[in-house]
């Protein structure tokens, strides 16, 4: 990433690497959780969509901040995903989205709290918990 | 074609700008913990992607571009998560969200 690409830097990060690993691996520090590999066909066609949204959304925040139009709302949603990795990917990308953000998990009920009644409406729909069950695929 | 990128740039760190500075001004105005987060959150995903955008258009194709989409990828996955912390630490010293409660909250 610096630009250079000696013999002796490289195999220095090569082997640093290296060590880590056999450290993790001596201290027992690796688990079965890796990386996402079935997120990755699908990945692209979501973060577009999910970009669009944050846009949207941070027009409408500041819209709401500049009127003054406040009546927070809290409700619970239902995560309809199966693995962890999916409903992190829910959680955070309903924080991503300003006007709402995840305040508590529990099993697979999210505790969202929205800046708005159309932010609230806009998660009830649950337009976004489809689109990570579908970027979940069937697992 | 200098001058289109460079006008483009422009129009992006003011919207950038326009961003944060109303996410600041949320920070200040709005009534509770909860609420704050959400002008937080304003600032850290419009702000910081236009800002980033801008200057991915002033670097154009080198190494320099990989780092700047590095820095966007971090903020993208390290941002939801502090900003969750915040809520969820708030709520477990008992902290109610002011406005309406739809439903039986966990």
């Amino acid at each position: 990433m610096s630009g250079h690409y000696s013999f002796l830097i490289t195999s220095l990060g090569v082997l640093s690497c290296a060590f880590c690993v056999y450290v993790a691996r001596r201290a027992k520090l690796i688990d079965n959780e890796g990386l996402p590999l079935f997120f990755f066909p699908r990945l692209f066609n979501y973060l577009i969509w999910l970009f669009k949204e944050i846009f949207i959304s941070n027009l409408n925040t500041a819209k709401v901040i500049i009127s003054g139009k406040i009546e927070p709302e809290t409700f619970t949603v239902k995560a309809s995903q199966s693995t962890d990795v999916a409903k992190v990917t829910y959680a955070n990308s309903i924080t991503l989205t300003p006007g709402t953000v995840t305040t508590k998990i529990k099993d697979n009920m999210f505790e969202v709290h929205a800046l708005n009644s159309d932010f609230g409406k806009d998660v009830r729909s649950n337009v976004m918990d489809k689109k990570v069950k579908w970027l979940e695929g069937d697992q | 074609m200098d001058l289109f990128i460079d006008v483009i740039t422009g129009l992006c760190f003011f919207v950038g700008s326009l961003s944060i500075i109303i996410g600041a001004c949320g920070l200040i105005k709005l009534p509770d913990v909860f609420s704050r987060i959400h002008a937080a959150g304003m600032i850290d995903t419009g702000g910081t992607a236009f800002f980033l955008l801008g200057m991915i258009l002033q670097t154009g194709w080198s190494l320099i571009t990989v780092k700047l989409i590095l820095i966007g990828v971090f903020v993208f996955f390290t941002s939801p998560v502090t900003s969750h912390v915040t809520a969820n630490l708030a709520r477990q010293k008992n902290l109610m969200p002011v406005g309406k409660k739809i439903g039986k909250l966990l």
